[in-house]
């Protein structure tokens, strides 16, 4: 029976073993059948919307952060920096996300530049995270193989709590990007980043390295802390937004399946929220199909809504749904929520499910 | 000697689209590009199993529908991660209404 097992979340692991082994890992995933025709034109790209959004993006980062400096050593700065913490610190982080997959510009150089700069704001490295996202979308929330899941189980709640701070990404990545710099990758890093890429990961943690040393060394030279709270600072005090939306993707749902439907979220989101995770609360429709850019997620989700489940009405009824699973999940890690499938839905790979779905929440 | 195959018909394919072709045990995938010209490689991605057939064609890219790799199918490179290794392209010719590849 499933769950007698510990999971292991390392990826050259037990779990990692056993995923390659039942032929979980690299596995076919469900999709739904959408016409080739409607299929290419949601797929196409165009340049024009994030170049606006972007501009709006930066424009917006540009006005918070000068009015932060200008209101310095007032309370008049909070509601600047509150401002621009989010823009700086969560916004980058579904800019990262949509520019490493290359569809919110048509441009590809486009992409790159913002992604390399989102990149930054995040303190991630734009050369391993590129490739733990592909892994994550190769084997999403499958144990010892899938590089990015945000809460394993048992779920260590304190932790969960403490990610809306920062605190312990900050600590987690910027020794990380030290530790590249020196050329040194775990062999988590190493399992996922081809050794012919591996070499540019440790270039770019040096570039970002630098640039930080250089803001402590400005900080330092104006004797004020104004550079850190505006290059690397936000990271603590703006990540919350992008945990508060993130977190909501995959948390409390089934492991170990092969069916985004069963382990994404749909989250129907306010407008603004919405603008800073450029419409990724549409999970299950992206995971399905990545190719889809961003601004054309609700068309998707139109189209193929009748073969999901149902959609969160708000992020509030997400939280309060995923609570008590989280709660069970302390003793009991197999227990999880059964997403339930409309009466129309084609089921997949019930090999796999079945089994799985024996420690259901229904 | 590499044969020469009949892959579809040119009325298969939309301009700026890809089709999927097997044959032998093999897939292959079929492009037009936007000057109506065709081409063809294999039909998955050097990064990962996924048929480019589900991919996007834009001018003389075709883009991965898994992980969103791009190759340029004419010539079969590879344009930066995720895809590292280059597709194999095959030689096509247009006779009769036919798309023609050949097999090595």
């Amino acid at each position: 029976m499933a769950g007698t097992i510990k999971r292991d979340y390392s990826l050259v692991g037990e779990s990692t073993r056993r995923a390659i082994e039942t032929g979980l890992a690299s596995a076919e995933w469900y999709h739904t059948d959408v016409p080739r025709r409607t299929m290419k034109e949601l797929m196409q790209r165009s340049d024009s919307p994030a170049i606006r959004d972007t501009a709006i993006w930066l424009g917006a980062i540009l006005v918070s952060a000068a009015g932060g400096v200008y209101f310095w050593g007032t309370w008049w700065c909070v509601p600047f920096f509150f401002a621009y913490g989010v823009l700086y610190a969560s916004a980058s982080d579904s800019r990262w996300h949509e520019c490493g997959h290359g569809t919110a510009f048509r441009t590809r150089w486009m992409n790159d530049v913002v992604y390399q700069i989102a990149s930054f704001m995040l303190m991630r490295n734009p050369v391993t995270w590129r490739w733990s996202h592909a892994r994550h979308h190769t084997d999403t929330i499958i144990v010892g193989r899938d590089a990015e899941i945000a809460v394993m189980r048992p779920p260590d709640l304190l932790r969960t709590a403490l990610a809306f701070t920062g605190i312990l990404d900050f600590r987690y990545s910027l020794p990380a990007l030290a530790r590249q710099a020196f050329g040194k990758l775990t062999p988590d890093e190493k399992s996922y980043v081809p050794e012919m890429e591996q070499h540019k990961a440790v270039i770019a943690a040096r570039w970002h390295v630098a640039i930080y040393i250089a803001t402590i060394a400005l900080a330092v030279f104006m004797q004020s802390w104004i550079p850190l709270v505006l290059v690397g600072g936000p990271r603590l005090y703006g990540t919350w937004h992008m945990v508060l939306t993130g977190l909501l993707q995959h948390i409390g749902l089934a492991d170990n399946v092969v069916d985004h439907r069963l382990n994404s979220r749909t989250v129907y989101m306010n407008p603004i929220s919405r603008f800073i995770y450029w419409n990724m609360n549409y999970h299950v429709e992206h995971h399905m199909f990545p190719m889809v850019p961003y601004h054309a997620l609700p068309r998707l989700h139109e189209l193929i809504k009748h073969d999901l489940p149902e959609p969160n009405p708000s992020m509030w009824h997400a939280y309060r749904e995923v609570w008590p699973v989280l709660l069970r999940q302390l003793k009991y890690e197999d227990y999880f929520l059964k997403r339930a499938l409309p009466p129309t839905a084609r089921p997949y790979r019930g090999e796999f499910h079945e089994v799985n779905m024996s420690a259901a929440a229904e | 000697m590499a044969d020469w195959v009949e892959a579809c018909a040119v009325d298969d394919v939309d301009e700026e689209d890809v089709i999927r072709f097997d044959h032998g045990g093999r897939s292959f995938a079929i492009y037009r590009s936007p000057d109506d010209e065709f081409f063809a490689t294999d039909g998955f991605c050097t990064h990962e199993k996924a048929h480019l057939a589900d991919g996007l064609v834009m001018d003389d890219i075709i883009e991965c529908p898994k992980h969103n790799g791009r190759f340029n199918y004419k010539t079969g490179q590879a344009k930066g991660a995720p895809v590292c290794v280059n597709l194999q392209t095959y030689p096509v010719k247009v006779e009769a209404g036919k798309v023609m590849i050949q097999i090595a």
